[in-house]
């Protein structure tokens, strides 16, 4: 016992060295696998507050393009209000109307830091659970897909960026309908890579790319980005789309996050559906 | 050429500050990027306990992991770091014994020491932090070129920081 303790007691040194590496190790592990712990990251309160003040200085030199695209998104809205259409039908009637129903709700939020030069970059908002922000809820854009909300603290939230390896989106090219999973392969920011495209599929240079809607994740439609090349990986039969981004993930100020109101309703029929047992 | 340790702590502070603050904002050619906040483990004095030395190194690297999102990382690279330098300091240097308190600058070593003494730990750091964060070996070259761009930019930084520090006497 003397001796295994004066040995120790020699190579303290080394057996410190590798005692915080296993430390550092479990935080490591932990993280990628788990929800992260409170502390242990950007949303926490002093390093969530801390970014806030650093970007309300930042932003003032960011309200030329904020306001440039405040103004290209009003031009879109107004486009579509019906006093803008010329009626071309005379006979005018009102019902109400009862074939649609609001699936997805909005909660505007703004990026206090993010990266897009690491393998895995991640996002810190200014909401969190008490504005109704929970876990697994998309980011959006105007101009596209920016992410998928990871952690909540009660006013902030850190979300995974598309631009993380463990993120995968389901997606589609507008015209075809034709569906596969969007990645990113670092370490250009502006391109991702779209993949299980079938060989007989008809791309084209310049085919758009939208999200596909089969995720509880994202609405259908929202843009993703163009294609901008396409091959037939060595050894694969799928073909590989690159894809260029509609939106400058490095130049994000503020994001959309999307709650979807029936997202309860179709998990519960979807376990139910998988865990109850079927006799044919 | 001593330190007070209230002169220490206000280095960590800044250190993590430049690096959170500015260094983590700004985006070189897409994936430089550059970690000065080793700074602080290269200029500690060379007797300073061991155990102190890994101890203030993980706590160094958490406190950067807690800002960046990297839980572990920075922690596990500055660590191996920290491991390293008696190590490093006594293959390169030819001096053996040191004044108590004193520590590495650009004041009382040759610069061509402090030169390679930061550049290995520096790039020890860096290699082992960039293939962690992607932790496969299927994107290679992309890993390893990327850690040796950014051990030059970081490794200009430091320089920068140790010339902050102290100049160069000239010996008599």
């Amino acid at each position: 016992m003397r001796n295994l303790i004066n040995f120790i007691v020699k190579y303290h040194f080394f057996f410190i060295f590798l005692a915080l590496q296993v430390v550092a190790f479990i935080i490591l592990i932990q993280n990628s696998y788990y929800h992260r712990s409170f502390w242990m990251n950007s949303s926490n309160y002093i390093t969530g507050s801390l970014y806030t003040r650093y970007t309300n200085i930042g932003e003032y030199f960011q309200l030329k393009n904020i306001n440039e695209q405040l103004s290209r998104e009003n031009h879109n809205l107004i486009k579509q209000i019906p006093y803008s259409f010329l009626k071309t039908d005379q006979q005018i009637f009102t019902h109400r109307d009862t074939l649609y129903r609001r699936q997805y709700t909005y909660i505007n939020a703004r990026v206090i830091n993010n990266s897009v030069n690491r393998r895995n970059n991640y996002l810190t908002l200014n909401k969190g659970r008490s504005h109704g922000i929970k876990p697994d809820m998309g980011v959006i854009t105007s101009q596209g897909v920016i992410g998928i909300v990871k952690d909540v603290s009660a006013n902030f939230s850190s979300a995974l960026s598309l631009l993380h390896a463990d993120t995968r989106i389901s997606a589609k090219i507008m015209k075809n309908d034709h569906l596969g999973t969007i990645l990113w392969d670092a370490p250009d920011y502006r391109t991702v890579i779209m993949e299980h495209i079938p060989p007989h599929v008809d791309v084209k240079l310049g085919d758009t790319i939208i999200t596909s809607g089969h995720s509880k994740i994202f609405p259908e439609g929202i843009h993703i980005g163009t294609v901008s090349n396409y091959e037939i990986r060595r050894g694969e039969s799928f073909i590989t789309l690159k894809v260029e981004l509609f939106e400058d993930f490095n130049n994000l100020t503020y994001v959309h996050v999307v709650k979807n109101l029936y997202r309860q309703e179709q998990e519960e029929l979807e376990e139910q559906a998988e865990t109850e047992p079927m006799f044919w | 050429m001593q330190k007070s340790t209230l002169s220490y702590i206000g280095l960590f502070v800044i250190v993590v500050l430049i690096q959170v603050f500015v260094l983590n904002q700004i985006n070189i050619s897409g994936y430089i990027n550059p970690f000065f906040y080793v700074f602080f483990i290269l200029i500690l004095p060379f007797d300073i306990p061991r155990y102190i030395l890994l101890i203030l190194a993980f706590v160094l690297g958490l406190t950067i992991d807690v800002f960046s999102d990297t839980a572990g990382m920075h922690a596990s690279a500055t660590v191996l770091m920290a491991f390293l330098r008696p190590g490093v300091i006594n293959t390169t240097s030819i001096k053996k014994e040191f004044e108590s308190g004193s520590y590495p600058g650009l004041n009382n070593m040759d610069t061509s020491w402090v030169i390679t003494y930061s550049f290995i730990l520096i790039l020890c750091h860096h290699t082992f932090l960039f293939f962690l964060e992607t932790f496969s070996f299927s994107e290679f070259f992309t890993t390893l070129w990327r850690s040796v761009l950014s051990s030059l930019v970081t490794f200009v930084f430091v320089m920068i920081g140790f010339f902050f520090e102290g100049r160069p006497k000239r010996k008599k």
